[in-house]
């Protein structure tokens, strides 16, 4: 349980050696690079963000190269995949393929263009369909659009709007103007509102003609007709095919790229951390022959990096304390239990300067509480061996989701003992099972006896044991904070603050013990207590009370504020009341999750014995404790940060530490096997 | 008149169940609401806003609780009904009440505390920790209510 001491180190180098040394720290991952507060004389920062922005643009062009990529031959994604972790490289492998860095981004760079091409020849593709489709009324024209007519004859191709007839329109002409003769009149084609028609008359009479059928809507046609539709739709159909093709064609060539998408990520890693390092690069000051760089490393690893780096370049390498006034970036080590909820830490925060770890006391209390709220030893068993394949089968996982899964193997070994100490196998399944299809006598209690007793059947005494184990997780929590007083030397801080209310604290509780309210909420005989007890407790409270009274004010000079003060931090004492009040969500929650089991269980065995019966009460079975499992998870999760966020921290623990993020390879697809020949 | 008392006890079952559930429905209406809004944006933060959208589901679960006992305490589901005077059936119901109008007060607050959360995550997702914590803070009522509901259940001698 420990945040790790860090060092400073502080390097100076030679300038040409600035990107070996960078890479060789990058490579290693335990610095953190500090940003220079001061100007120091002959130095000067070199802005590195041209550099950068191009590093960035390369590593974002593999990024889109590999999206198109997924696009047109999708890589099968596991579900599991978020668990498998990146794709381990062999470092040789990245460095061939960081050398031929040009060649792979022009790849990428063909990949995105094929795309492209592909994109215009679509829109292409649709500008000629919707051609076609406005061809289509014509389509029984078997002329050209704009054919002028013969010598004596003209033509006028057009449509009109409303639902028109042919012996309309002859109608209409024989009305306005019957002089006309010889006019043929071919409906090509109808819609609802509109008809397409081509009309031949005499030359002379084509103007008239025209004049009576635009009166009535006749519009020629709005697109240049030069051919014959049908031919015109045939050419165009054709264009479409030839896109078609080259659309195949870029898709196959971008398929052919399909084989390089390992390079791609790996040439995207690379760009990524080269831009990082270039971002690193220009936080440094430079002279003209030197460099400087400054950061935190955790003292255990700093005998390595001198090593490494003084092994490989000419530097001077100096490492110092972290001077008091400057906060050092948070890194924790724990063991293999209780680092497993660190990440329920840095939910929180981390430990701000000079506050403990509470990692590992509070990886025990986790544990023991979540498996209580849920308290069903199958649940736990399903829970512990779930998580414990996961574990087995994804071993290079990212590390904060492992943690994670293992925190809930361990929640999951705590809820199966908690089960069968209180009795609960899926709730009350075995009993069901054994009278609904089997037709034995339950006896009372189960089949299988809870080891310690049932909850539901004795509610009090639960909720007795919730606060119980509730007030030692508050009373450790006021520990640690009297340990992190005296580890201080504030002596009088922790006598004041710490050990007077633990006299209080305990003088309160013995004086509770022997009354009449607890014998009745905990069903015992208060004569057992000796008589000294109560007695004490009056003492210690009295003691503890006084002590408080005059004591917590002390940084007031005023007697009277102090004494207000006093009075005021005793008020407190109801803060405590209502924090050991809420570890009665132990209680609550185990019940819930017992109770919709056998809920649950009474549903599914509602059908009876028979086949049926058996069909149905699997059917609801599974279905009803995944839901049951899932919520109370959820709940039991939610609630045991609750205690310990809450309750528990609030004795002793504020948070607020920065993390430590080290210069390292940030990458987004592969992880790089480093070589052990160091 | 003599099933007068059977009448009010599961009367109270009903209330646990329904008020509770109402108020679950209610604030899961809410959050639900809100995490939509989320996942139209990011569909990544799909996991952490359905959590968020659950947290007000709980009071409905404690009234389902709480009706399941009462209907096993008065002997209806295992047969063999008791046959409770007025009063008994009185206080039952009585019993019943905390968790039904807590669990539908303290549904729709969280619901809207969730919805708020729901925001944090938006923003902040790294900040889920702290966010989960603000809506489980009003669960505590709920909490409080099932606890004094089942300790008066179980607690009623007939």
């Amino acid at each position: 349980m420990a945040v790790l001491q860090m060092q400073k180190v502080s390097i100076c180098a030679l300038k040409k050696d600035r990107k070996a040394i960078l890479e060789k720290i990058q490579s290693m991952g335990v610095m953190e690079i500090s940003r220079f507060e001061s100007e120091e004389e002959g130095f000067q920062t070199v802005n590195t963000q041209e550099d950068r922005s191009a590093f960035e643009k390369n590593a974002a062009l593999a990024d889109t190269a590999l999206n198109i990529l997924q696009e047109y031959v999708p890589e099968k994604v596991s579900m599991f995949a978020s668990l498998e972790g990146k794709d381990l490289i062999e470092k040789s492998k990245y460095l061939e393929t960081a050398h031929r860095e040009k060649e792979v981004l022009d790849m990428a760079a063909q990949v995105v263009k094929l795309h492209k091409q592909t994109a215009e020849c679509k829109a292409n593709v649709q500008k000629l369909e919707n051609q076609i489709e406005t061809l289509r009324p014509w389509m029984n024209l078997d002329i050209p659009g704009d054919f002028q007519g013969t010598e004596t004859a003209a033509v006028l191709i057009g449509s009109m709007s409303g639902s028109l007839t042919l012996e309309d329109i002859y109608s209409l002409i024989l009305e306005q103007a019957p002089e006309v003769s010889g006019v043929d009149i071919s409906i090509l084609s109808s819609e609802r509102d509109t008809v397409y028609l081509a009309v031949v008359c005499l030359k002379k009479d084509v103007e008239k003609v025209e004049e009576i059928l635009r009166q009535s809507g006749f519009a020629r046609p709005s697109q240049s007709m030069s051919k014959i539709p049908a031919r015109e739709k045939e050419d165009l159909q054709q264009q479409i095919t030839v896109l078609q093709q080259e659309m195949e064609e870029c898709g196959n060539k971008i398929a052919s790229y399909a084989s390089e998408r390992e390079k791609f990520k790996l040439i995207s890693d690379y760009f990524r951390a080269r831009a990082e390092k270039y971002q690193i690069l220009g936080q440094l000051p430079q002279s003209k022959k030197t460099f400087l760089a400054e950061g935190y490393v955790p003292a255990k690893a700093v005998p390595a990096l001198e090593k490494a780096l003084n092994a490989d370049f000419d530097l001077s390498f100096e490492t110092e304390e972290i001077p008091e006034e400057e906060e050092m970036p948070v890194l924790l080590e724990n063991n293999g239990f209780s680092e497993s909820v660190e990440g329920v830490l840095e939910s929180y925060g981390l430990p701000k300067k000079g506050e403990i770890d509470p990692t590992m006391l509070m990886s025990f209390f986790y544990v023991f509480f979540f498996g209580l709220m849920l308290s069903d030893a199958a649940y736990g068993l399903v829970m512990f061996l779930g998580c414990f394949v996961i574990l087995k089968k994804f071993p290079r996982m990212e590390q904060s989701l492992k943690k994670s899964i293992k925190m809930f193997m361990y929640c999951g070994v705590s809820t199966l003992i908690w089960g069968i100490l209180f009795g609960g196998y899926f709730g009350d399944a075995i009993d069901v099972v054994a009278r609904t299809f089997f037709h034995v006598e339950v006896p009372e209690g189960g089949l299988v006896k809870a080891l310690w007793f049932v909850p539901l059947n004795e509610p009090m005494r639960m909720l007795m044991y919730s606060m119980a184990f509730g007030l030692i997780h508050l009373f450790v929590g006021l520990g640690i904070k009297g340990y992190m007083l005296l580890r201080d030397k504030k002596v009088l801080d922790f006598f004041c603050d710490v050990v007077l209310w633990y006299v209080f604290l305990i003088g309160l509780l013995l004086l509770l013990l022997p009354s009449s309210i607890f014998a009745s909420i905990a069903q015992v005989d208060p004569s057992i207590f000796p008589p000294f007890v109560g007695s004490a407790g009056k003492i210690l409270a009295i003691a503890g009370a006084l002590g408080l009274l005059f004591m917590s004010g002390r940084s007031s000079k005023n007697f009277g504020l102090r004494l207000a003060l006093g009075a005021y931090d005793i008020y407190n004492v109801t803060g405590w009341l209502s924090d050991v009040l809420s570890y009665s969500r132990l209680l609550a929650l185990g019940l819930a999750t017992g109770v919709i089991a056998s809920v649950i269980n009474q549903m599914g065995s509602m059908m009876g014995d028979g086949v049926l019966g058996v069909v149905v009460f699997l059917v609801v079975f599974v279905f009803g404790h995944t839901f049951n499992m899932a919520i109370n998870i959820l709940g039991a999760y939610v609630h045991t940060n609750r205690l310990q966020f809450v309750e528990f921290f609030g004795k002793f623990y504020e948070g607020g530490g920065k993390a430590f993020h080290p210069f390292k390879f940030n990458t987004k697809y592969v992880d790089i096997k480093e070589e052990k020949s160091l | 008149m003599s099933h007068l008392g059977i009448v009010y006890a599961l009367l109270g079952a009903a209330l646990a169940v329904f008020l509770a559930g109402a108020g679950s429905a209610i604030g899961v209406g809410i959050a639900g609401q809100a995490a939509s809004g989320v996942v139209s944006e990011d569909p990544s933060k799909f996991a952490k806003v359905l959590i968020m959208q659950l947290l007000p589901g709980t009071q409905g679960i404690y009234g389902l609780l709480v009706g399941f006992i009462t209907l096993s305490k008065i002997g209806l589901l295992g047969g063999g009904m008791l046959e409770l005077t007025p009063q008994q059936g009185l206080l039952v119901l009585a019993a019943c009440l905390p968790i039904g109008i807590v669990g539908l007060i303290s549904g729709k607050s969280q619901g809207k505390t969730s919805a708020a959360a729901i925001g944090i995550v938006a923003k902040k997702p790294e900040q889920f920790g702290k966010a989960m914590l603000f809506p489980a803070m009003v669960e505590t009522y709920a909490i409080l209510a099932l606890l004094i509901s089942i300790l008066a259940v179980t607690n009623l001698q007939f």
